[in-house]
C-alpha cells in the first residue's frame, strides 16, 4: 500500500509529459515512418501505399544526393573548427594567465570576454542571419566588401560564389556556435583539479604542454558531447540557409540542405510523402552519425 | 504583391519551430495529426443553384456567419475588411463576419481543410499559398460558374461574367470547372524612371540596338542598363525571359512550356530570349545584383542606379514609401529583338491574378459566393483600388479614380497593345517544382556558369521529369 502510494505519486508526475511526448514528439516520427511509404498530398483524404517507391527515387534524387555531399563537408568542418577554437578561446580564459597565487587564472579580462564570447548564442538564429546579410551583401555597401574596398579589392559575392557560399554559411555556424562550446569546456575546465596544473607547472610544463598533456586529456567526455551535438547541427542549418541563401540551394545547389529540401518537398510541392521519405533517411543518418562517435571514440574513463 | 521567397521574422520563428520536429533529427512534423482524416472517396460537396433574384441569387442565410481569411501580404487586408466584409455586413445587417489575415496560409490551412473545419472565403497567396488542383480533387472548391451567371449587383440585367475582363473566365478553370477567381490586374515589363528619362533627353529603345545604344549611354553616367534581384527575386527574371521569348515567337511558346510540350524549352525563340538577356547581363549587368533581394534591388532603382527593372505594377504601391519626388514610375514594352518578332512592339504581359476560392464543404457556401459578387461590384472594385492602388479585374471600377502615374502608364500601355498581350505562364501556378528550379537555373544562366542552350536543355530535363511524375497533377490550357 505504501508502495503504491509512492509509485503513484511519481506516476502521477510522469503522466502529463510522457503523454505530451508521446503525442507531440513519439507519434510524429511513427507517422512519418508510415508516411513514407505512401505518395500523400497533404490534402487528400485518401492515403495510397507505394511500398518502398519512395526511397528508390531518392536514390536517382540529384538534389538528394547534393544535400548529403554539402552534409558531409558540415559534418567534417563545422565540428572541428568550432572545437578547436573554442577550446583555445576557453583554455586562454581559464588557465592562459598561467598559475597565480593558489591556482590557475585566465587571460586578463577573462570575465568579460566569456560573456562576449556568449553573445551570439542569445541571438536567434534568425536575426544571426538578417545580421550575415549585411555582413556578406555583395555589392560594396556590404560589411566585409566594404572593408575589401578600403583596400582596392573587388567585392566578392561571399554568397553568389558557388566555391564560396557553403563556407561562409558555415562561418557563421562556427560564429555562432563557439560561444557556447567555450563556456561548456570551460565548466568542465573547472572541474579539473587545480593542483595537477600546479604541479605540472611546478615541474616546468608550459602553456603549451599543459593544454595537451593534462587539459586535453581530462576534458574528453565534454569534447565528445560536443561533438555529436556539432553533427547533429551540421545535419540542420534550416533557418540560416533560408535567409543567406534563400531555398532553392542557391547557387547552383551549393547550399542545398535536407531540411530545406525536405521543407519545400512537403509543403511547395505537395509531396509529403516522398518528403517524410528524406526525413526519415534525415533520422538514420543523424542517429547512425550518433552511435559511430560514441562507439569511436568510446575509451576507459579517467577518474579525477 | 507576394513575394515567394520572401520570410518574416514571425514566419522565420514558425519554420524554426518546424525545424525542431522536420530536422532535429527527423520528419515530425511533416505528419502531426496530418492523416487524421478517415479514409474513402472524397465526398461530393452540394452544388449551389443561382435564382435569379438579384438581390439574394444564392439564397444567403442572413444569419448565418461568413467567416474569410484574407493573405496579409502587399495588398494588405484593409481591403477585405474594411470595404468587402462591411459591404457585406450592410447587405445583411447583424450578420457577423469572422475576419482572419495571415502569412501562412498554408501551415494554417491546410490541417483545416484535411479535418474538414474550412473557411468560406480563402484568399490563397503568399509563398504558402495551397495547391489549389489538389484542393479540387478532393472536391473543396465550389463551383464558381454560378457565380459568373448570377446578376450583377450594379446592373441586374447583365451576368458577372460580362462585368470583368475575359481572362477572370479562362483562368477560372482547374480541369475545365470554374473554381478560383483571380481578382487583380497586373501589367509585367520593363520599369523605368520617366523623369530621369525626361530630364535626359532620353527615349524607350524600341530595338535590340536602341536597347543597347542606350546601355552604352548610360554606362557613362555610370547607370547600369538593366537588373534584377538575384537573391530574393530570381523568378523576375524568369518571367522577363519568357515574355521575350513570347515576344520572338509568339503566345504559343509559352503555352507549350505550361502544357509539357515535348522539347518546348529548347523552342529557338526560347534560346534567342536567353541569350539576349545573358548578353545583357555580360556587357551592362552588375554580378553583384545575384546577391541583393528585391528591396534592395528596387532601392538602387529609385537611386537611378539602374534603368530597367522586370517587374509587375504594384511596383508602385511597394515603393511608394520611399519613392522620392524626382521618380516615376512607369512601363516599358520589351524591345524588339529580332527584326521578325511574332509581337510588335509595344507588346505587354497583361495579367490576372491574386487568387480566391469558396470552400464547397464550408458552413456557408452561399455567403461565400455572394462574397465575391460583392468583390465584383463596382463599390467593391473602386475599394479595392483606393485600399491598394492596384486594379481590378472588374471593367470600368476604376473610371474617374485619381490614379498613381505609374497605374496609368500601365494602363495606356494596355491600350496601346490592344490585342498583343502575352500571356502569363501559368506553369508557376501548375508546376511549382519545375518553376522553382527554373528560377534557380536562370541565376546560374544569367550569371554565365552555363550557356542559354545548356538552360534551355536542363530546364526542358525538369520539364520532363515533372511530365513523367504521376505523383503531379497535369493540367492544361489552349489560349
Amino acid at each position: 500500500m505504501e508502495r503504491l502510494r509512492k509509485y503513484g505519486f511519481v506516476a502521477g508526475f510522469l503522466v502529463v509529459p510522457i503523454t505530451l511526448y508521446s503525442v507531440f514528439v513519439i507519434s510524429p516520427y511513427i507517422q512519418a515512418f508510415q508516411l513514407s511509404l505512401t505518395s500523400w498530398n497533404g490534402y487528400s483524404s485518401i492515403v495510397r501505399y507505394v511500398g518502398l517507391d519512395n526511397f528508390g527515387r531518392l536514390f536517382d534524387d540529384e538534389v538528394f544526393w547534393q544535400a548529403l555531399r554539402n552534409h558531409g563537408i558540415m559534418l567534417l568542418v563545422l565540428p572541428i573548427v568550432t572545437i578547436v577554437i573554442a577550446l583555445f578561446l576557453s583554455f586562454l580564459l581559464n588557465l592562459g594567465g598561467g598559475p597565480r597565487g593558489a591556482g590557475m587564472r585566465g587571460v586578463w579580462g577573462s570575465k568579460f570576454y566569456r560573456v562576449v564570447f556568449f553573445f551570439p548564442q542569445v541571438l536567434a538564429v534568425a536575426v544571426v542571419g538578417v545580421l550575415f546579410q549585411a555582413v556578406y551583401r555583395p555589392d560594396a555597401d556590404g560589411v566585409l566588401n566594404g572593408v575589401l574596398a578600403v583596400f582596392g579589392a573587388a567585392p566578392v559575392g561571399w554568397l553568389t560564389e558557388p566555391s564560396l557560399a557553403l563556407w561562409s554559411i558555415i562561418a557563421v555556424m562556427v560564429w555562432q556556435g563557439v560561444g557556447f562550446y567555450v563556456v561548456l569546456f570551460s565548466a568542465g575546465m573547472a572541474a579539473i583539479p587545480k593542483d595537477y596544473f600546479e604541479a605540472a607547472a611546478l615541474d616546468g610544463a608550459g602553456r603549451v604542454r599543459l593544454f595537451f598533456s593534462i587539459t586535453l586529456p581530462l576534458l574528453r567526455d565534454t569534447v565528445q558531447v560536443g561533438w555529436i551535438y556539432l553533427g547533429i547541427a551540421a545535419f540542420d542549418g534550416f533557418a540560416l540557409v533560408q535567409v543567406l541563401a534563400g531555398d532553392k540551394g542557391e547557387p547552383d545547389g551549393a547550399t542545398t540542405i535536407l531540411p530545406v529540401t525536405i521543407y519545400k518537398t512537403a509543403f511547395a510541392y505537395n509531396k509529403v510523402g516522398y518528403a517524410s521519405a528524406m526525413g526519415v533517411a534525415l533520422f538514420f543518418l543523424t542517429v547512425t552519425f550518433a552511435v559511430l562517435t560514441l562507439r569511436t571514440t568510446r575509451r576507459e574513463r579517467v577518474e579525477l | 504583391m507576394t513575394h515567394p521567397g520572401e520570410i518574416t521574422r514571425r514566419q522565420m520563428l514558425r519554420r524554426l519551430g518546424m525545424t525542431a520536429f522536420v530536422a532535429g533529427p527527423g520528419a515530425g512534423l511533416l505528419s502531426a495529426c496530418a492523416t487524421g482524416g478517415t479514409g474513402g472517396e472524397p465526398s461530393a460537396a452540394p452544388s449551389i443553384t443561382a435564382s435569379a433574384s438579384s438581390k439574394n441569387p444564392f439564397g444567403v442565410d442572413p444569419k448565418k456567419p461568413l467567416e474569410v481569411v484574407i493573405f496579409g501580404g502587399g495588398y494588405g487586408d484593409a481591403y477585405a475588411k474594411d470595404v468587402h466584409e462591411a459591404l457585406y455586413k450592410k447587405e445583411f445587417p447583424g450578420v457577423t463576419v469572422k475576419h482572419d489575415a495571415t502569412q501562412q496560409i498554408g501551415t494554417q490551412l491546410r490541417p483545416r481543410f484535411v479535418s474538414g473545419d474550412v473557411p468560406d472565403v480563402l484568399n490563397n497567396s503568399g509563398p504558402e499559398s495551397m495547391d489549389l488542383a489538389a484542393l479540387a480533387a478532393e472536391g473543396h472548391l465550389a463551383d464558381l460558374s454560378v457565380l459568373f451567371d448570377a446578376p450583377s449587383i450594379d446592373d441586374p440585367a447583365k451576368k458577372v461574367r460580362d462585368t470583368v475582363t475575359p481572362a477572370v473566365i479562362d483562368n477560372a478553370k482547374i480541369d475545365g470547372k470554374d473554381l478560383v477567381l483571380n481578382y487583380t490586374v497586373s501589367h509585367r515589363a520593363l520599369w523605368y524612371n520617366a523623369k530621369l528619362f525626361a530630364s535626359k533627353g532620353w527615349t524607350l529603345p524600341k530595338t535590340w540596338a536602341e536597347f543597347t545604344a542606350l546601355g552604352d549611354k548610360a554606362k557613362q553616367e555610370g547607370i547600369l542598363l538593366f537588373a534584377y534581384p538575384g537573391l530574393k527575386g530570381p523568378y523576375y527574371q524568369l518571367w522577363n525571359v519568357l515574355y521575350t521569348a513570347a515576344k520572338i515567337g509568339g503566345n504559343q511558346v509559352i503555352i507549350d512550356i505550361d502544357n509539357l510540350v515535348d522539347n518546348a524549352w529548347n523552342a529557338e525563340p526560347m534560346k534567342q530570349a536567353v541569350a539576349a538577356w545573358v548578353d545583357i547581363q555580360a556587357k551592362y549587368g552588375d554580378k553583384a545584383y545575384f546577391g541583393l533581394d528585391h528591396t534592395q534591388t528596387q532601392i538602387k532603382q529609385l537611386q537611378n542606379k539602374l534603368l530597367f527593372y522586370p517587374v509587375g505594377s504594384w511596383i508602385e504601391n511597394e515603393m511608394a514609401k520611399d519613392k522620392p519626388d524626382d521618380f516615376e514610375y512607369a512601363i516599358a514594352p520589351l524591345p524588339d529583338v529580332t527584326s521578325a518578332d511574332k509581337m510588335p512592339y509595344g507588346a505587354i504581359q497583361v495579367g490576372v491574378g491574386e487568387n480566391f476560392v469558396v470552400a464547397a464543404k464550408g458552413k456557408n457556401p452561399q455567403g461565400g459566393l455572394e462574397y465575391l459578387r460583392i468583390m465584383l461590384s463596382k463599390e467593391g472594385a473602386r475599394g479595392f483600388t483606393e485600399k491598394t492602388e492596384n486594379l481590378t479585374v472588374v471593367n470600368g471600377a476604376a473610371d474617374g479614380l485619381d490614379l498613381p502615374a505609374g497605374l496609368r502608364s500601365a494602363a495606356k500601355a494596355q491600350d496601346a497593345a490592344g490585342q498583343n498581350i502575352i500571356t502569363d505562364a501559368r506553369f508557376e501556378g501548375w508546376y511549382k517544382e519545375l518553376f522553382d528550379y527554373g528560377t534557380q537555373q536562370i541565376n546560374v544562366v544569367m550569371a554565365g556558369r552555363v550557356t542559354p542552350e545548356k538552360f534551355c536543355a536542363d530546364m526542358q530535363k525538369k520539364a520532363d521529369q515533372i511530365k513523367k511524375d504521376d505523383a503531379v497533377a497535369k493540367q492544361t490550357r489552349s489560349q
